[in-house]
């Protein structure tokens, strides 16, 4: 076990990953100078700049290419610098890595990782700010992931390089310094299957990503009335299904939070299902916080507008349990 | 811009490629006629008049190489191997199609003898095959990429960044534009800029030799001497195949849009008469001519009638092969 940071942690499962597995190399803009947030420090030095790719800033070419070496048996880890620039490759994406498998009738896989670094972080304003997580969900083919702690960047990062499916991995950038306990020889984690983070008997929250920093604050100001269970969801598509049920027949109450604008966000998923399925258990309405249909904006004070503070959530769950 | 040099290929290569071209063009008026009667659906993109670029690069190929086309690729996709018969039962939707009945003719696949597929999306098959060359690469195989898209796919991103992106890192492709002067139903030159394909090829570095697309003897030959330079690790090349497309946009489209009379004049240079009369001045026989298209007339008559016998596919098979984590019918409750 060592301490590291969320950033360490995935730079460690990607180095493991290639070093297991010479068809596993990795490819973007900047990243022989180790990537613009340094996550790829090292890497070239260990693995030389084929493997290690410096490309031009062509986003679209990034992920087309990556999809052509991945259908004759590579496995590219694609870095998108930001998520938000993934949408110059989403015809990539959607109508290229996400179909092939399927309409060339099981002929190829595309096993490939697309990193989109997401999320609000350092007043980056509209176009470097965005969780869209919710897009590739809907998106039959994609596998969504979106790890909150070191430890599970570590595992979920070595499970999507093994995956065979094109995955969405979406690191927050806020999380870029978090820190925790990260044992260097485990596994990887089980894709789609989400983690109870604590224990509560009163209400169910579920979040994912940067999210889960504020809820756990939350939890912290509530001081445990009501009694909070909180689940991690880590994995978008396929997502936890049996795990939110379960939880959610245990505290009969349910509040989703996440950082993406609330109107057609995943949460919306997750609140439709459970009112399919639980209706019966719910002892009050299920609930959403999600940012507001704004772009996000620059000030400080502007952004501050669009983000789920901990405040928030607290007085959302008192509200659900009344 | 280099001219590519006169052909002289002998008789025997020459009735090879008569032969492809008659399959193509057979296997395409088969599924014209199959799509009025209804049996083939969505839609098709005929290359009726463009054979001669598939056959004279295709027949420069390893089976070990690789194509990837567009979506008017059933003519690449048969030179480079591919079943007739499995193709056609694609067409039908059957399950014994080249996809079981998943793709259809705009995502033809084959990945038995190299074919990564037809593309819905104009200009997409660029990035993949130089992707696919930049795997090679990686895996230092000793085979590579021939990429066919057509002139309207040049005022895509994806020319522009594939292109670069294949010579700066000098991988094994051979860029293939089928110039046959329409961009879906309007004419490429009124919508394009500059010097046209070859020079933005040449702008970026690749050299580019210019064929008359017609004449398969002609692209043979510039094919050969292209793949040759590719093979010997000279970086990506670039062929430009001037062509005419006979029939419209797709199987449905009229074509209204151009005369009559320019139909007609384009038809007299269409690739397969040429390659006939320079058959016969080699000598061969009209009888050995009429025999070959014949043969190629019952081979797709035999694999349209197989396609219609052909079964359906289960509806089961509709929820495979969408990815292996998650299960696809959470919405089917």
């Amino acid at each position: 076990m060592s301490m590291m940071s969320y950033l360490e942690a995935g730079k460690l499962a990607l180095a493991q990953e290639m070093r297991r597995d010479p068809l596993v190399w990795t490819l973007g803009e900047d990243l022989g100078r180790g990537g613009v947030f340094g996550q790829y420090k090292g890497l070239v030095e260990e693995f030389g700049p084929e493997r290690v790719l410096d490309t031009p800033i062509s986003e679209a070419a990034i992920v087309g290419t990556a999809v052509g070496a991945a259908l004759v048996g590579t496995r590219p880890v694609v870095e998108m610098r930001f998520a938000d620039f993934a949408l110059c490759a989403i015809d990539e994406l959607v109508n290229q890595a996400a179909k092939a498998r399927y309409m060339f009738g099981g002929q190829a896989r595309v096993p490939l990782v697309v990193r989109q670094p997401s999320g609000m972080w350092r007043s980056s304003a509209a176009q470097h700010s965005q969780s869209l997580e919710a897009w590739y969900a809907h998106i039959p083919g994609l596998v969504v992931v979106a790890p909150a702690t070191p430890v599970d960047n570590f595992g979920l990062l070595k499970a999507a390089i093994r995956c065979g499916d094109p995955v969405i991995y979406m690191e927050h950038k806020d999380l870029w310094g978090l820190t925790g306990e990260v044992d260097e020889r485990a596994e990887p984690l089980p894709l789609g299957v989400a983690r109870r983070v604590r224990e509560g008997g009163d209400v169910t929250i579920v979040t994912w990503s940067g999210m889960l920093r504020q809820v756990e604050a939350a939890v912290e100001l509530l001081a445990g009335a009501p009694s909070v269970e909180v689940i991690d969801l880590r994995t978008l598509y396929p997502w936890d299904r049996d795990g939110v049920f379960a939880s959610v027949r245990r505290t009969r109450r349910l509040l989703v939070v996440h950082e993406a604008v609330q109107t057609g966000g995943f949460g919306a998923e997750i609140a439709a299902s459970v009112a399919e399925e639980l209706f019966e258990v719910l002892r009050a309405p299920v609930r959403r916080l999600g940012a507001p249909r704004i772009p996000v904006p620059y000030a400080p004070p502007l952004e501050e507008v669009c983000k789920i503070g901990a405040a928030a959530i607290a007085e959302a769950v008192r509200a659900i349990v009344g | 811009m280099a001219e590519a040099p006169r052909a002289n290929l002998d008789a025997e290569r020459l009735l090879a490629h008569y032969r492809m071209m008659h399959r193509i063009r057979a296997f395409e008026e088969a599924a014209e006629a199959a799509q009025k009667a209804g049996e083939v659906r969505g839609a098709i993109h005929l290359s009726i008049g463009q054979e001669a670029i598939a056959a004279g690069v295709c027949a420069n190929l390893r089976r070990s190489d690789l194509i990837a086309s567009n979506h008017r690729g059933h003519g690449h996709t048969l030179a480079k191997g591919a079943s007739p018969s499995a193709m056609m039962a694609e067409l039908f939707g059957r399950a014994t199609g080249t996809c079981h009945g998943k793709g259809g003719s705009m995502h033809i696949a084959d990945f038995d003898i190299g074919m990564l597929g037809a593309n819905g999306v104009v200009g997409a098959g660029i990035l993949i095959a130089v992707g696919a060359a930049q795997g090679i690469k990686l895996r230092r195989e000793d085979r590579i990429v021939a990429c066919f898209f057509g002139d309207g796919a040049i005022n895509r991103g994806p020319f522009l960044e594939g292109l670069n992106w294949a010579k700066i890192y000098e991988l094994p492709v051979l860029f293939v534009c089928e110039d046959n002067g329409f961009a879906a139903m309007t004419r490429t030159a009124a919508l394009s800029a500059g010097g046209g394909p070859d020079a933005r090829a040449e702008s970026l570095g690749i050299p580019a030799t210019l064929v008359d697309g017609n004449d398969v003897a002609a692209v043979d030959e510039a094919a050969r001497e292209l793949v040759e330079r590719v093979r010997r690790g000279g970086g990506p090349q670039f062929l430009l195949a001037r062509t005419y497309r006979l029939k419209g946009h797709t199987a449905t489209d009229a074509a209204g849009y151009r005369s009559a009379e320019e139909v007609a004049a384009k038809q007299r240079d269409e690739p397969i008469g040429r390659c006939g009369e320079a058959l016969l001045v080699a000598g061969r026989s009209e009888a050995e001519l009429a025999a070959a298209a014949a043969a190629a007339r019952r081979e797709i008559a035999d694999a349209v009638v197989a396609a219609r016998a052909a079964p359906w596919p289960d509806r089961a098979v509709a929820w495979t092969d969408v990815q292996d984590v998650g299960s696809p019918q959470e919405a089917r409750r």
